[in-house]
């Protein structure tokens, strides 16, 4: 049996803690609400003395994750965080990362995005960033934080899946949350997190060129090749999470279910407000309302199979999406539509917006949000999506 | 690389596409982005080799008659060694 410590403590600082049990080489990060608790913990804990790692006090979040393309690159264990604008000052440097196949890791405090000015969490911030080939994972709660985080290790220094590893965790709702977790030994983390062995690393002894010119002729190879990799990461993921069961006994999957077994109609959130929805989900079955919850953990690459098994038996998939695709409605109802399509027979996908900038979904928000949406189900909506909470 | 970049397959690109041969640039012809070509007046040519040493691709050289010249494979046209050159040696010519 798994050798853990429960404490009480906030899931930032969890999260620093596990960068540190891993022994992680090189962090560049800046520091952002509501990401700030984390690079504070960690600046701190290199302060100390209780983590020999190169803390890199960057000006930007841009020059932030460039300095993890450096260090991945010579093969140093790499961590940075950010939340909300930082992470969209790093988008040019987040499509380099996985392109070039480094294993970084990122926690993001999600948060929305500007203007007007919000630092509190909605899932803006990733859904902008939802292309740009990293490995996505959402998390719920305190636990999960700390198990994805070392996990996240595990997946993005694989030799078959060197991929970027972006841990999403909600501002403020996850991030600046106090509870009760279990922490690994650190002889726990040894035998799960082995030393970074990164295949390729920079030697001016061999030298090679990273990042390269591509044109025509061989950028579509190029891409190719890193779609291929990305698919391929998947099965790698579920193998990963499977040996953490195995030697932690919680069990993680791609898209996991919350009495979804029978239910005609299906909720589907990510993130931390999946917790409240399952309480919701618990207080409507109770009433007798069939409902059911299903939540998608893995969002890049996304898991279609799964999804397609959560989903099919149901007529109608409520969404509830953290973000607006403007002009469009909610990235995770459009993906849904989009994967359930080749289905013969598939559930009425209904789209809400909601929870934006910080704005709380209670237990009654769920209810309102399942009994609109069956509504929508049976009569229509004048709207491609509706929004939720707005005041009219 | 063993293979010809137009016969490469995805399969045949190295992780995270990192070019394992420096120098591959060398292959890569950017003659044909050419509008314009450097002549050169040799009989004027005070031989100072400004033009070599502001040439932003390198490719002016001296050949083995002591001349300046430009290779033509990398040449861009960009004509920054014609209006370097302080005796107006350089004249850049339309490409045909």
């Amino acid at each position: 049996m798994a050798e853990e410590t429960r404490v009480g403590t906030e899931v930032s600082l969890a999260v620093g803690e596990i960068v540190r049990m891993v022994n992680t080489d090189v962090i560049a990060a800046y520091p952002i609400t509501p990401q700030t608790h984390i690079v504070e913990h960690l600046a701190e804990l290199v302060a100390d003395g209780k983590l020999d790692a190169d803390f890199i006090t960057i000006e930007s979040e841009h020059s932030a994750l460039s300095a993890c393309l450096g260090s991945a690159a010579v093969g140093a264990r790499t961590f940075t965080a950010t939340a909300g604008q930082g992470l969209e000052l790093m988008h040019e440097v987040l499509f380099v990362a996985s392109a070039m196949r480094l294993p970084i890791v990122m926690a993001v405090a999600n948060r929305a995005l500007s203007s007007p000015l919000n630092v509190w969490g909605d899932h803006s911030d990733v859904m902008a960033a939802r292309d740009a080939g990293w490995i996505q994972i959402f998390t719920e709660n305190g636990q999960e934080v700390v198990d994805t985080m070392l996990c996240a290790f595990r997946m993005a220094e694989d030799r078959r899946v060197l991929l970027p590893v972006m841990v999403n965790i909600d501002g403020f709702h996850l991030s600046h949350m106090i509870e009760p977790m279990f922490l690994p030994s650190q002889k726990e983390v040894d035998a799960f997190v082995p030393p970074n062995h990164y295949p390729f690393p920079l030697d001016p002894n061999k030298p090679v060129a990273m990042g390269d010119f591509a044109p025509p002729i061989i950028y579509t190879e190029a891409k190719w090749s890193q779609e291929i990799n990305i698919e391929h990461s998947a099965p790698v993921i579920r193998e990963i999470w499977g040996e953490f069961a195995t030697q932690f006994g919680r069990t993680y999957r791609p898209v996991e279910s919350y009495r979804a077994e029978g239910a005609k109609t299906l909720l589907l959130t990510m993130g931390s407000f999946s917790e409240t929805a399952m309480t919701a989900v618990d207080k409507m079955r109770a009433a007798g309302i069939d409902i059911g919850l299903i939540r998608i953990r893995l969002w890049r690459p996304f898991p279609f199979a799964e999804f397609r098994e959560a989903a099919k038996g149901a007529d109608t998939l409520i969404v509830l999406d953290r973000a607006i695709s403007f002009g469009v409605g909610g990235p995770v109802a459009a993906e849904a539509r989009s994967a359930l399509y080749p289905m013969e027979k598939r559930p009425r996908v209904v789209s809400f917006v909601g929870g934006l900038g910080g704005r709380d979904i209670t237990v009654a928000g769920f209810e309102e949000i399942v009994k609109r949406g069956k509504e929508i189900a049976a009569h229509g909506s004048p709207r491609e999506f509706e929004i939720f909470g707005v005041r009219e | 690389m063993s293979k010809n970049e137009t016969e490469l397959t995805w399969k045949d690109i190295e992780v995270g596409a990192i070019a394992c041969d420096p120098g591959s640039a060398r292959g890569y012809k950017t003659g044909d982005w050419r509008s314009q070509r450097p002549t050169y007046n040799h009989a004027r040519c005070l031989k100072c080799g400004l033009c070599m040493i502001y040439c932003p691709e390198g490719c002016i050289y001296e050949n083995a008659e002591g001349k300046f010249e430009a290779s033509l494979f990398h040449c861009k046209g960009c004509g920054v060694c014609a209006k370097e050159c302080p005796t107006m040696v350089i004249t850049m010519v339309e490409e045909g």
